[in-house]
């Protein structure tokens, strides 16, 4: 530290950047690009051609899914900011980074995260919560590397030679705080294996914790980081000063106050309690406003130097990722609206809209802020500006085609879902029907994909011949400001670390405050309390638990919702709306929030066992034109019985009503349940002897079981 | 909903620890100027240099 802080001829303090970390930080959003949108792109293809798994378990939608969100949000989205943080802090508050050495810890557990993630998640070790896959050892990593990168930030503000603080400062001071609390809060679980736990939370309370972090991930991952970057490389892109400073403070705190309510909006027209949804529904129209002034900001800044839209790619970039946040944050309030929502959810309109929002904003930001940063860093210009103006045409084309087809594939499949007929029944009763009606679109996604793919193949051609052309001498970047007053002689010393250390430990009081409450009033939170006394369901059997957790390794919540809303058009299709009693034992929720396929929550006794032993070996045998992958090696890998009384001695713990015998002789009684449905299967096809045991009879006897374990009327009537 | 306790409760505290940040920012004439630090952000600008100079910035 004291290296970096030179008196200068005892007038002025010479302090030098660590341009090192920013560097490195560049290099992994490349690198992690590169690998998401493959893996993106790969999950596109398989939608619209399903082999392209390779007939792999590692590589089938349901595990690839999730490790292409998380690789975008947490590896590319993350590393960006990172990256953008670490060079704007510096500049902004004229100071060097708290701790080179808490940078480095931070950049490479912050990769080693990403490389767990890439290999547990194909794996099939999943909680299976929407951007919070990642099993509870990962967890754990990542609240402490997220507790180092806080520690250098609010040190680097606590020795900062500025007093004022810039309003990117303000984002990332947010972003900060509120993931932290965000991810601890969503991912209590409890431990049953290495790589398996159990949320604390169940049914509605599980769905609700889990939307109250999705949302936000959205709303502080990928938006207020993404704007403090926005507020400082806008400005500077453009050399221009930012059109109202006033405005951005105040789009800063309306919307640090609004966003965090709005997470219901994503459960509307379900289970929760209809005042839930309407406040979440309430907030996100609210958000209209802030949102829309923060977007005009960016764009007026660039007064009076429109032209150079036309002549600087950068520009470009950076113009067109703030026209596409003022579109997503336009598009999000209105998918809110209860009746909107009613049409647009679980279709693909919401895909479009995330990548509206993920490829235009985040993505184009991003790209723009590279394409400035590399030049700047490396101490040359951009090897080819042409190419940078081709990787925009091409990524933007890319943008539309994705954008354009999952708005009409969605509005579609929406629209069909809903038609009922003059005779009161459903136009398109087959739900394969409304799949083949938009499966082309899949191919228009995958091109607009691969366009958007091949843009970035160009900045990473770009960005490397950049890079080796640059001067060999190492350089550095460095400001000078005047001395401390009140200690010329020891700067960088001992009492500005102190000074230090009491803020970065005010913060992690905080921090550790809100924890500790939330722990706090956890146990009096019991789910049994509000349920209504008329309605039980039954526990999970052991061997349902078993195939529950082969449910969740395959990501089948990826394309299969378990809710039916409390809509005309749903409760034609798929029998009574669900209730709140019927998740009550769910952990994880599976409620989902796309149906690719259709809703499972009733599937329970529709088909008879064999229906079910065909349909995952070859869902085509069952309904030609399934664009369901084939699930072979259920019928190869074997139940784990062993776990099952760990499992059990888990779930009683967490309140389930399991007595100590059902406990102890979990893994019996599931063998037991395996049996029956075995001999059932083998005396109708003797061919089937390889599947006795294997996870694909646990998976029946959870499917079966779906609908079937409540004692609501109404709901077992809608069975028949 | 029980539940909507702890939600309602870790984003109010979350709320009140920015109210509180919103106050220190007022009181420390964080916004004093709402003008010029729009501008000054743009005359940071640092210098890369291979050797020491003695060349001073402003």
């Amino acid at each position: 530290m004291s290296a970096s802080v030179q008196p200068n001829q005892g007038i002025m303090d010479r302090i030098v950047y660590d341009d090192d970390v920013v560097k490195m930080f560049i290099y992994a959003t490349i690198f992690w690009g590169a690998a998401a949108f493959i893996v993106g792109l790969l999950a596109a293809l398989q939608l619209a051609f399903w082999p392209a798994n390779l007939e792999l378990e590692w590589l089938t939608f349901g595990r690839i899914r999730p490790l292409h969100t998380n690789a975008a949000i947490f590896a590319f989205g993350g590393n960006i900011i990172f990256a953008g943080m670490y060079h704007s802090t510096q500049r902004l508050l004229k100071t060097r980074n708290f701790s080179d050495i808490l940078s480095r810890i931070h950049f490479w557990g912050w990769q080693l995260i990403i490389v767990g993630a890439l290999i547990t998640l194909p794996l099939g070790y999943t909680m299976s919560k929407e951007y919070a896959e990642l099993e509870w050892p990962l967890d754990i990593a990542i609240a402490l590397v997220w507790v180092i990168f806080a520690v250098n930030f609010f040190g680097t503000i606590a020795i900062r030679r500025v007093k004022h603080l810039y309003v990117a400062i303000w984002f990332y001071i947010a972003t900060i705080i509120t993931v932290a609390l965000l991810h601890i809060v969503n991912s209590i679980e409890i431990p049953v294996a290495l790589f398996k736990s159990y949320p604390v939370y169940a049914g509605v309370q599980d769905a609700l914790v889990q939307w109250w972090y999705g949302h936000n991930a959205v709303a502080f991952f990928l938006t207020t980081p993404f704007l403090g970057l926005m507020y400082y490389y806008v400005p500077k892109a453009a050399n221009r000063p930012i059109y109202s400073y006033k405005l951005s403070i105040i789009h800063f705190w309306s919307l640090v106050f609004i966003y965090i309510w709005a997470g219901p909006h994503h459960l509307l027209n379900t289970a929760l309690p209809d005042w839930a949804q309407t406040v979440g529904m309430v907030f996100s129209l609210m958000l209209w406003a802030p949102s829309w002034g923060g977007m005009i900001n960016g764009l007026l800044t660039l007064r009076g130097a429109w032209h150079k839209l036309r002549t600087d790619p950068i520009i470009k970039f950076l113009a067109v990722a703030v026209t596409f946040y003022g579109m997503s944050t336009f598009e999000g309030p209105l998918l809110s609206i209860k009746s909107v929502s009613s049409l647009a959810h679980y279709t693909d309109w919401i895909i479009g809209h995330v990548h509206g929002g993920t490829l235009g904003w985040n993505g184009f930001l991003t790209f723009g802020i590279i394409y400035y940063i590399v030049p700047k860093l490396w101490n040359t210009k951009m090897h080819s500006q042409k190419l940078m103006n081709w990787h925009f045409w091409i990524g933007f084309l890319g943008i539309l085609l994705y954008y354009i087809s999952m708005w009409a594939s969605g509005i579609t499949q929406g629209l069909m879902w809903q038609a009922i007929g003059e005779n009161g029944q459903l136009v398109y009763p087959d739900f394969v029907e409304t799949v083949m009606r938009i499966a082309p679109l899949y191919w228009v996604r995958f091109a607009g994909g691969s366009l958007f793919l091949i843009g970035f193949l160009m900045l990473i051609y770009n960005v490397w011949v950049t890079i080796k052309h640059a001067p060999k001498k190492e350089t550095v970047s460095y400001v000078e400001v005047p001395p401390l007053k009140s200690d010329v002689t020891a700067i960088g010393t001992g009492h500005r670390k102190l000074e230090a250390l009491s803020l970065i430990f005010t913060v992690i009081l905080l921090i550790s405050v809100l924890v500790g409450s939330v722990i706090e009033i956890l146990p009096t939170l019991s789910i049994y309390k509000y349920l209504p006394s008329s309605e039980k369901t039954e526990p999970y059997t052991p061997l349902q638990l078993a195939g529950r957790d082969v449910y969740i390794k395959e990501g089948c919540y990826v394309c299969h919702s378990q809710m039916i809303r409390k809509l005309p058009f749903d409760v034609l299709r798929y029998g009574a709306a669900s209730t709140i009693a019927e998740s009550m034992y769910d952990r994880p929720f599976q409620w989902g929030s796309k149906r690719t396929g259709p809703d499972l929550a009733r599937v329970g006794g529709k088909y008879p066992d064999m229906w079910h032993v065909r349909h995952m070996i070859n869902p085509r045998e069952i309904t030609p034109n399934s664009i369901m992958p084939s699930y072979p090696w259920l019928a190869a890998k074997k139940i784990d019985y062993h776990i099952l009384r760990k499992k059990f001695s888990v779930m009683k713990m967490l309140g389930v009503p399991y007595d100590d015998e059902q406990v102890a002789d979990a893994d019996i009684m599931a063998e037991q349940e395996a049996a029956i449905i075995y001999e059932e299967l083998i005396s109708q096809d003797k061919s089937l002897e390889s599947i006795k045991d294997t996870e694909l009879v646990a998976l029946i006897a959870y499917l079966q079981s779906l609908g079937q374990r409540t004692t609501n009327e109404e709901v077992s009537q809608s069975n028949r | 909903m029980n539940i909507i306790f702890l939600t309602l409760g870790a984003s109010i505290a979350m709320a009140l620890v920015f109210l509180g940040a919103f106050i220190w920012a007022t009181k420390k004439g964080q916004y004093d100027d709402l003008k010029t630090p729009g501008e000054r952000m743009l005359l940071d600008d640092y210098e890369i240099k291979e050797t020491k100079k003695d060349e001073k910035e402003e």
